[in-house]
Formats: C-alpha cells, structure tokens, sequence
C-alpha cells in the first residue's frame, strides 16, 4: 500500500506525485499581458508615491507600472533593476501586503491595493525572458572588491560594484549561489529554479567571479581579504540557529526549519522527501509558516505551529498566518515547548503580563513525529568585529568597525530579515564603497 | 541607443516633448521644474501686451470628462493668456533660458491685431534670447470675444499678415499655432506658410462645453449661476488632432511645412503616433497637467525603446513615415475581403459582439448552445464593430480572404489586384480601369 498523511511516523510519498507537484507551483501564477493591463490602469500616478517610500529598494513603483500601461514591460523592468537588481525574486518573496501595497493610496480608498508585486513579476519576467543583462558596466576602475556570501545582500552588492567598474570576487561557502533564495525560501515563491537562473542572470553584467566553498573563518581569513583587495564587504547571513532549551531537544525527529526546507528546495523529487504525519512547528515567523505550509503540501497530516505569545505578536504577516491556515495549518498561540517524547510535545501555556512572558502553570501535549525549530538564526562568523543586538554593527552607510569592511543583509544590524532589505543594504554598501575607492 | 535629440525648425531640444503654452509653463518655478523632470523645451504661458495684464476668473475655470475610474479623458477651461506683467515673465525667461542653454525656449505672444503691438513686443521677446516664438491664434474664449486668438486664427488673411510682420521684426523661427474650431485646417496653415512662419502647431483647444448642471441649469464651469464655453482638450481631442495634422502633412499647398503636434498626448505612443503623421516635436499640456511633470520619463523611455526596437537611429528616422498612407476613401482597395474570426478560447462569452451586430450592424453573429458565438461569413461586412467592443484583446481579429476564394456575403470570387471606388461599376463618375 502507498503512504498515505494517516501513515504512522515519518514517511515520504504521502501524497500521488501528481498532487505533490501541483502543490508547489507558482503561489500567485504570473499575470498575462491583458491582467497586466488591466492592474496596471489602476495606479494613479501619486505624486511621492507612498510605496515607493514604503519599498526599501526606493523602486520607482508609478513610473515602471505606468510603463506597463503603455505597453513597455521592458522599460519598466529597467526602472526596476535600476533599484533593485532582484527585482524578480523581490516579486515573489516581498511581503507586499506590509511593504509597498500596504501603503499604496488604494488600499487607503478601497482596501484593494494596486497589485503592485505582480506587476513588478510581470516586468520583470518579460524582461529576463527576452534579453540578456540589460545594463553595461562602467569603465573599468581597476579597484577589486572581495564580497563574503553571494545571498540576495552579496549578489546585490557585486552586482552594483562590477556596475561602476570594479571587479569582484565573490567568495561563497555552499555550492550554489543565492542564499536562501535558493536554500530558504518557500518552494512555491521560487519555481523553476528561479533563483539560480536569477543569479546567473545577475553576474550576467560581467566583472564578478565566483569563488565557491570557501568560507569565511575557515578557508578564509578577513584580514587577509582586507590585505588583498580594497574593501570588503560581508553578506554572510545568519548561519546558526536557536536552540530550544526543551528537553528531548535531541531526540530524532527535532530538525532546524531552515535545514528542513533546504533540504527540501534542494530535492530532486519531493516525493521521496519524508515528513511526519504530526508536525509541529515552533515559533511565529516566515520560517515557520514555510515549514508548516511545505509540511502540509508534502501530505503531513496534522501541521500545528506553536508560539509562545499571542496572535498579534506573531513576525509573520496576517496574510502569511492566513495563507497557513488555508492550507489547513492549526496555529496555537501562547505555548511554548517543554519537553519533547516518542511521538509528543508538551508545551507549557504562557501569558504575556506587561510585556514579560510566563508560564502559566497549565500543559498541552500534542502528537509529534516531527518537531521544527524555527525560533530564530544568529551569527556564525563575526570575523572579530564590533557586534551591536548579535549582529554586526553598521552604520548608515554600511560601514563596519573595522576600516574598508562593509556589511549588509541578515548578518548587519538594523536590517528587517527581508530578501529586500538585504538587496538595499548590499546596494547602498556598495555605492558608499565606490564613493570611498573614488575617494 | 536611440537618439532622442531633436532639431525643429533649427531649435535643438534633448528631446522631442516640449510643454505646449498653458499652466505647466506660466511661470519660472514651473518651467524649472519641468526642466529637472526632462522635458526637452517649453512653450511660455502665452504672453499679451505691454500694461495691465488680463486677469481671469475667480472661480473654477475647468470642466472635466471622466472616463470609468474617474479617468481624466478631457479636459475644458476658460481661462485666458498669461495674467502677470510682460515684464516679469521676460525677465523670467531671461533666466532660465541661461540656465538651461540646451533647453528650448519657445515665447508664446498674443496681441492685438495691429502691427504697432507685434512691433512693440517682439523686440523684447528678442532679448530674453528664447530660441523662437509662436503665435498665439488659438484660444477660443475670452480672448476671441477681443478679436485676438481664434478670432485671427479663424481668418486665414489675419494669419498671413500677422505672421508677415513678425518675420519682419523677429529674426527667429515663428511657429504659428492653430485653431481647430475652423472647418478646413489647410486654409490657416497655408495663410501662415505664404506669411513666411518656419512651422505650424496645433491643436489649440475645441469649442466646448463638458457638461451641463442640471439642479441649476447652467454649464460646467459654472461661476455664480453662469457658465461660459470653453476650450477642450486631453486624450479626447487626440483624434481631432491627428487629422488635422495628416491634413497638413499632405496637402499640396502646406506639404513639408515642419508641424509641432498638439492635442492629448499623453504617452511615448501618442507621441510617435502625431510624428509619424509628420509632426517633428510634439507638446503637451493636459497629461502634464492631470500626472504631474514626471510623465516625460515614461515618453523617453517608450520612445527610445520603441526606436530600439524598429531599428530607428534618429527621430528624423520615422517621422512623416505614415504620411504617404494616409489617402482618399476613394482610394481604398474594394478588393481587401475581410472576415471577423472569433477565438473560441479567448472568448468569455459576454454577448456584447451579438448586441452589437444583431441590433446595429449586419446580423452577422450567431448566438448557439452553451453561449457560443460565431460569425455567419455570408452576412459579415467585415465593419470590425465587434472587434471593437469585445472586452477581450485580440479575441475578434479580422481575417482577410485570400485572393480567388469566394465570399459567401456577396457570391464573389475575391479579386486579387487593387481596385477603387474610382472605377467601380456603381460609381457613375467612374473612369474606366485602364
Ligand atoms: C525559510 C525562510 C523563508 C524566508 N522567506 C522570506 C520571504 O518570503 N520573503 C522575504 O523577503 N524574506 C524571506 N526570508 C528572509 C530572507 O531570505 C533573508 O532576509 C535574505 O535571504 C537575507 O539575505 P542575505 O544575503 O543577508 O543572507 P543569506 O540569504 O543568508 O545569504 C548569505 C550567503 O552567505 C553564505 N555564507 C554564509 N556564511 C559564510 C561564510 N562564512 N563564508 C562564505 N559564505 C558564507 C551563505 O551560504 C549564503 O549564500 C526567509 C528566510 C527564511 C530562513
Ligand atoms: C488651462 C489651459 C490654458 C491654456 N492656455 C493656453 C495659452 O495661454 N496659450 C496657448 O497657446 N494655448 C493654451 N492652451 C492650449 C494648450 O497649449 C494645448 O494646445 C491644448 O491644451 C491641447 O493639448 P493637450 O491635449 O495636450 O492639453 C491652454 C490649455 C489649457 C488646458
Ligand atoms: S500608491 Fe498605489 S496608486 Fe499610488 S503610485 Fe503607488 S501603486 Fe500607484
Ligand atoms: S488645484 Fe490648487 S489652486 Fe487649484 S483649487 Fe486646488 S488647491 Fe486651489
Ligand atoms: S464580445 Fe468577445 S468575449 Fe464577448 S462574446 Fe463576443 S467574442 Fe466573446
């Protein structure tokens, strides 16, 4: 007999291929050009449009849509890039309902904002479809850069550097490019392999070499990069991951999201990926709703995530919680892990009094063959410089303590956890590097 | 990369979308602006006589159209040409025209029709150094009630005098815009050119009322109980427009004669739309006036990839290329059989092509089982009605019927070579095909 979500334990082939693959396409299928069309006559053309002023990537969101309007998609995935170099992967992971759509004056007038996301997919996917890189490099300036991590906050800031002239080297530690674009996010943010054909798409400009397994604090030395080229920038991310502090934390069965959905962005058949009938996913942010979504497109049976405060605490998004639960994910709120046993959790019931969470004395158990922690990453590598909140400390301008070393994206302070924010950072660490070189 | 650059009458602009005369260029600050967003020249607010300057309306002075979603479609106004002192716009003019050297410049004039007034203002405009100027024979109120405006644009022997004395006493190009509310656009044109102006715009604005209010019976604007009609314009007047100037573009007597095009421009698309009818530049006012300045981006980058694309160097590449395509309905080729072809995927089968033909056209849609609709070739006249009210693009296309088929309308074998109506057997002018 075939697996089946009632299957006992930890099995793969819950569900016929068929329905697993068409699980995970596009979440939001792209838009023809007549939807385009039609999406795009929504946008009023705002004067200092509040969502551009929402996006971190400052894109010129009326400008690229009027663009589609008129029948240049090209053009407007220009004005995109221009901003944002992964502007299609931004597309698809934004958080749009907290960022650019949220702010955008219709949803003010109607609650339905312009679909401003899909929109930017449209552009952008026609662009990358008919043409190679759209953008020539400058001069060469002879100045190298070396760029630690080519995640969304490397690959940004290379991109940006071999722009102006310079030429990078771009030291990676995993085999493929991209970051958790490729490692991380949702399988159904990123179909066909788009990260990947992103990131070649975007060394396309020329000037920027790979270098691949090689990691900083390991086979590379900070101080002898900064020896060797005339900045630096680290866009390492957050390598490691909370522990729970439960007991049973060891047992089988208790596996980091992160490395969950690795695994599962890497696997070449989603079938043959095993997961429990009973999931129980800890914590409430991106990570965790991904891990409880995939579980259950993967035909888990049972997928609840379980988080120590309340609903409006959560870091995921309404939309996010909602799309959880349309998929029939089970949230339960203010529980945090005790212990794990053969095949349950028991949680501790917790209340949040003047901010200060306790435990209230009450436990639920749940069944559990597979226990995800998703309470959080931290820093594996701080290459000896100034940390400020667990990460490293940058100013502004994505300086770092030390001189002519930058950093951006998940692994510097002050940033939001968002692909976007580390595009921005990235970015913005490599204008203020160029400006520096140009001294 | 294409070229934008442009050179109308020897005026060298970065590009071709200048400002027509209107609010967007009344004044300094404006034109400032309208030069950091791109825009590759401006035509000033139109300027009158020296002394009191006219003062407008103190209430509203526009009217609207509105298309689904509150879209601007046109716009109407009363109001009049520049009411700040001469002085103070030509000093102004002064400034910015040495602030932006690459920046074209234009002064729009309108005074009296008199040639002590044209003597007087003109060597003044001179010495703000503006690149040219342009007669002012368009607006269609307040200023026509004094005999200026359309009252001279309206009189194609004003125009020519008018037009005369300013090539007499001005040394730079003289552009003279044109009034639509005239029956036959050549008239004017012609007037100007035999006047010696370097170059024609037009559209100024249409004799207009856009609606009427009808609590208090009075048109819109209305300003205490009155209204007064206005000068339309906006993506409504665009077609207006397009023909007048393709009237220009081949007329014998006008042929050649450089044309600014005005009226609706409002993206890249218009824009190549009004040169390639043989417009060397084109001006905006409305677009500017409903999105802001920065729209001029949009027209760049859509024109320049749209170049890119046809393989266009230069502006000068395609401009007046659609002119020799522009003919006579006589010339039409009876010969060119199409049919409607309906895409059965496409089709969200609203009905509204059935409504459309059933009840105004030929009777050539049939309606069948499980709302499916499909053309009778033996009624279709092939008017393409439906194709334009389909809410689906590129569901209803028009196929045309390859020579030596027959047409089931008409019983006919369908002919191959060209044939008009010049020598068709029911035209009793008809000269026989040689
Ligand atoms: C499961 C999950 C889902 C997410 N979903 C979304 C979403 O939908 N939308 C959204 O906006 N954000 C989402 N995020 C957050 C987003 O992925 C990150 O904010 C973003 O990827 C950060 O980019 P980065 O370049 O700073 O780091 P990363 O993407 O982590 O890239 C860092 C790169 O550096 C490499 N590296 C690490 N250490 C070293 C070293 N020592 N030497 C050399 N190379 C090294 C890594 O291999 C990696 O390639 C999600 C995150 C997770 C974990
Ligand atoms: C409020 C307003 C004022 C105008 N004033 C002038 C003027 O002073 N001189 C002039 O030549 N044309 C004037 N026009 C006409 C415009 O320059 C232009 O010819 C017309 O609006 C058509 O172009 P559009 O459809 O792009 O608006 C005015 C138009 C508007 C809307
Ligand atoms: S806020 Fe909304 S309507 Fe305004 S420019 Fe942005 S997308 Fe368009
Ligand atoms: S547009 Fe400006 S000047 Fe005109 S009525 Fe509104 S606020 Fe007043
Ligand atoms: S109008 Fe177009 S979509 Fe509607 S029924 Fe006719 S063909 Fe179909």
């Amino acid at each position: 007999m075939p697996n089946s979500p009632f299957t006992a334990g930890i099995a793969p082939g819950r569900l016929p291929a068929d329905e697993i693959a068409r699980n995970f396409t596009d979440l939001h299928p792209p838009m023809d050009a007549h939807e385009a069309h039609v999406a795009a006559d929504r946008c009023y053309f705002c004067h200092d449009a509040p969502c551009t002023i929402a996006c971190p990537t400052e894109i010129d969101i009326p400008l690229f849509i009027r663009q589609i309007a008129t029948g240049t998609p090209e053009a407007a995935a220009k004005t995109i890039f221009e901003a944002n170099i992964l502007g299609g992967m931004c597309a698809r992971v934004c958080p749009t309902e907290e960022l650019c759509e949220e702010a955008c004056v219709r949803m003010t007038a109607e609650g339905k904002p312009v679909e401003i996301g899909r929109l930017q997919r449209h552009a952008t996917d026609t662009l990358m479809a008919r043409q190679g890189h759209p953008f020539e490099r400058a001069a060469p300036t002879g100045k190298r850069i070396a760029v630690v991590g080519a995640g969304p906050a490397g690959l940004s800031c290379a991109h940006r550097l071999a722009w102006h002239g310079h030429d990078v080297t771009l030291y990676e530690a995993r085999e493929k490019p991209g970051g958790l674009n490729e490692y991380g996010i949702a399988a159904y943010k990123s179909t066909e392999d788009f990260a990947a054909r992103e990131a070649a798409w975007v060394m396309g400009i020329g000037g920027i070499e790979l270098v691949q397994g090689r990691r900083l604090g390991d086979t590379l030395d900070l101080e002898a990069l900064r020896h060797e080229f005339d900045a630096v920038f680290l866009g390492v991310g957050l390598g490691g991951v909370n522990a729970l502090a439960a007991e049973g934390e060891q047992r089988e069965g208790v596996l980091n999201a992160v490395d969950f959905i690795s695994e599962l962005r890497q696997a070449a058949d989603l079938g043959a990926l095993p997961v429990g009938r009973n999931v129980v996913v800890i914590g409430g942010g991106m990570t965790a709703i991904d891990a409880a979504i995939q579980s259950r497109l993967l035909g888990a049976d049972q997928v609840t995530v379980a988080y120590r405060r309340g609903r409006d605490r959560m870091g995921a998004s309404r939309y996010e919680q909602d799309l959880a639960a349309s998929h029939g994910v089970r949230f339960l709120f203010n529980a945090q892990p005790k212990a794990i046993h053969d095949g349950a959790i028991e949680l501790a019931l917790t209340e949040e009094v003047d901010g200060a969470l306790r435990a209230t004395g009450e436990t639920v158990s749940l069944p559990a063959d597979q226990v995800f922690k998703a309470i959080g990453q931290t820093l594996t590598t701080d290459g000896g410089l100034e940390l400020m909140g667990g990460k490293i400390a940058v100013d502004r301008s994505m300086k770092t303590s030390l001189a002519n070393v930058w950093a951006g994206g998940d692994c510097a302070s002050g940033g939001d956890d968002l692909t976007v924010t580390a595009v921005a950072q990235g970015r913005d660490a490599a204008e203020d590097i160029h400006r520096t070189l140009a001294g | 990369m294409a070229d934008l650059t442009s050179e109308f009458v020897g005026i060298r602009s970065p590009n071709p979308f200048w400002l027509a005369s209107a609010p967007p260029t009344d004044k300094e600050y404006n034109v400032r602006r309208a030069f950091e967003a791109g825009w590759g020249g401006v035509v000033w607010k139109t300027l009158g006589a020296e002394g009191p300057p006219v003062v407008n309306v103190n209430g509203p002075r526009y009217g609207v159209v509105y298309g689904a979603d509150r879209r601007v479609l046109g716009i109407n106004n009363i109001e009049l040409i520049t009411d700040r002192p001469l002085e103070t716009n030509l000093e102004e003019m002064a400034r910015v025209k040495a602030d932006y050297p690459d920046r074209a410049l234009i002064a729009s004039i309108m005074v009296p029709c008199e040639e002590a007034a044209w003597k007087a203002i003109l060597p003044r405009v001179a010495e703000t150094n503006a690149d040219g100027i342009e007669l002012n024979f368009g607006c269609p109120h307040g200023m026509s009630e004094r005999g200026m405006g359309s009252a001279v644009g309206q009189v194609p022997e004003y125009i020519e005098m008018v037009t005369r004395w300013c090539k007499q006493y001005y040394d730079r190009p003289v552009i003279v815009k044109l009034t639509p509310n005239i029956t036959d656009i050549r008239k004017p044109a012609a007037a100007a050119r035999n006047g010696g102006a370097d170059a024609v715009s037009l559209i100024n604005t249409i004799n207009s009322i856009t609606s009427v209010d009808l609590d208090n019976f009075a048109p819109m604007p209305t300003i205490d109980g009155k209204g007064s009609h206005g000068g339309y314009c906006g993506p409504a007047v665009k077609p207006i427009a397009l023909s007048m100037v393709s009237e220009i573009a081949r007329a014998e007597a006008t042929r050649g004669m450089p044309i600014s095009g005005i009226g609706g421009i409002t993206t890249w698309r218009d824009a190549a739309e009004f040169m390639a009818l043989g417009c060397g530049n084109v001006q905006v006012c409305t677009a500017a006036m409903t999105y802001g300045f920065r729209i001029v981006q949009e027209m760049m980058s859509g024109l320049s990839q749209w170049m890119d694309e046809k393989g266009y160097r230069s502006t000068a590449d395609f401009v007046g290329r659609a002119v020799p395509n522009v003919t006579d309905w006589q010339y039409l080729n009876l010969n060119y059989v199409t049919k409607a072809r309906i895409d059965q995927d496409l089709c969200i089968k609203c009905g509204r092509c059935y409504a459309a033909c059933e009840d105004t056209s030929h009777q050539a849609i049939a309606m069948g089982e499980g709302r499916v609709f499909e053309v009778i070739d033996a009624e279709c006249v092939a008017c393409n009605l439906c194709v334009d009210v389909c809410p689906v693009e590129d569901c209803i296309t028009m196929e045309r019927l390859a020579p030596g088929t027959v047409d089931p309308r008409t019983g006919r074998v369908v002919q191959d070579e060209y044939a008009n109506w010049t020598t068709h057997p029911n035209n009793p002018m008809a000269t026989a095909a040689e």
